[in-house]
């Protein structure tokens, strides 16, 4: 089975990487764009086959490992 | 003293960290992040600066989870003295060791130069041989020493006095200009700046010993 995990900064941490990009895009005649954040997808392909299992497998993970949940959140996207 | 110094793939200041324990006294055991056990003995652990495993999914995420860090954590649990510095301090925190978090520098550049600190408490095995609001000047050299934390944990470090260094100008954005912090039994000590890189004066600065003679004079039995 195949998943994603996408790992982005919480809403309230001052992302400076989005922030350059957001200033980058001004500067390039994109305007409007009221707010970036940029994040990580990381993709996965287990060997579960069951999608409850896949999930909790995934969050374990995403709590031991792929996330640093002091100042980051995620969301799983598991794939039929 | 007897000090372990941990090497991680990517570790780079682990040599400067074992000869500044050695200039201050220590007999030093440099232990390979395979290792899944201590030196028997061991009075306190350094984990030193570097690009750990390259940096890869965050700075210090996977050498928090090498085999040696879980002896580090029981050391630790035990109220074995632990000084993590800049990679150091960020597998420190990835451990939840130390609360908080080392985000990119807000200017987003990689910053190397000697800053000025203020050493914010002197209740320490590492910060009793200054007294509390010393100015001292110590290298950093970090792309992600921008120190976070919510206020609430931030508020607690204040109100325990566990904040063990701020900085006089802060270069990273850290949150109240925090530079290092300690844990709840004041034993462990993780820092951006290299106390390791400035032990003598054709260093720069030669500060920085001050803090390994101050452990080894709080760690040997009288």
């Amino acid at each position: 089975m195949k998943a994603r995990v996408v790992v982005m900064l919480k809403d309230g941490v001052l992302d400076p990487q989005g922030e350059a990009v957001r200033h980058a895009l001004g500067s390039l005649g994109f305007d409007g764009v009221n707010g970036v954040r940029q994040g990580k997808l990381i993709e996965l392909e287990l060997a579960e086959t069951d999608p409850a299992a896949a999930e909790a497998q995934l969050r374990d993970m995403c709590e031991k490992l792929l996330a640093n949940t002091v100042i980051e959140s995620y969301r799983i996207e598991l794939q039929p | 003293m007897h000090a372990a110094v941990i090497t991680f793939p990517g570790s780079n200041c682990d040599r400067d960290l074992a000869v500044a324990f050695e200039a201050a006294g220590a007999r030093v055991t440099r232990v390979w992040h395979k290792d899944t056990a201590l030196p028997a003995g061991v009075d306190i652990v350094g984990l030193p600066g570097g690009f750990s495993f390259g940096d890869y999914l965050r700075c210090g995420a996977i050498a928090a989870r090498a085999p040696i860090t879980r002896a580090l954590a029981e050391f630790a649990a035990a109220g074995g003295p632990v000084l993590g510095i800049c990679n150091g301090f960020q597998v420190l925190v990835e451990t939840g060791m130390l609360p908080g978090a080392l985000l990119r520098n807000a200017g987003l550049k990689y910053i190397c130069k000697p800053v000025a600190l203020q050493v914010a408490t002197a209740e320490s095995p590492f910060t009793s041989g200054w007294a509390q609001g010393a100015t001292i000047t110590l290298p950093i050299a970090h792309h992600d020493g921008n120190y976070t934390a919510d206020p609430a944990t931030l508020d607690r470090l204040e109100a325990e006095d566990r904040i063990a260094f701020t900085y006089a100008d802060t270069p990273n954005g850290s949150a109240r200009g925090i530079a290092g912090v300690l844990s709840e039994n004041r034993r462990v000590l993780g820092m951006m700046p290299h106390p390791e890189r400035a032990i003598a004066p054709h260093q720069g600065a030669a500060d920085g010993a001050i803090l390994f003679r101050t452990l080894l004079d709080t760690l040997t039995p009288a």
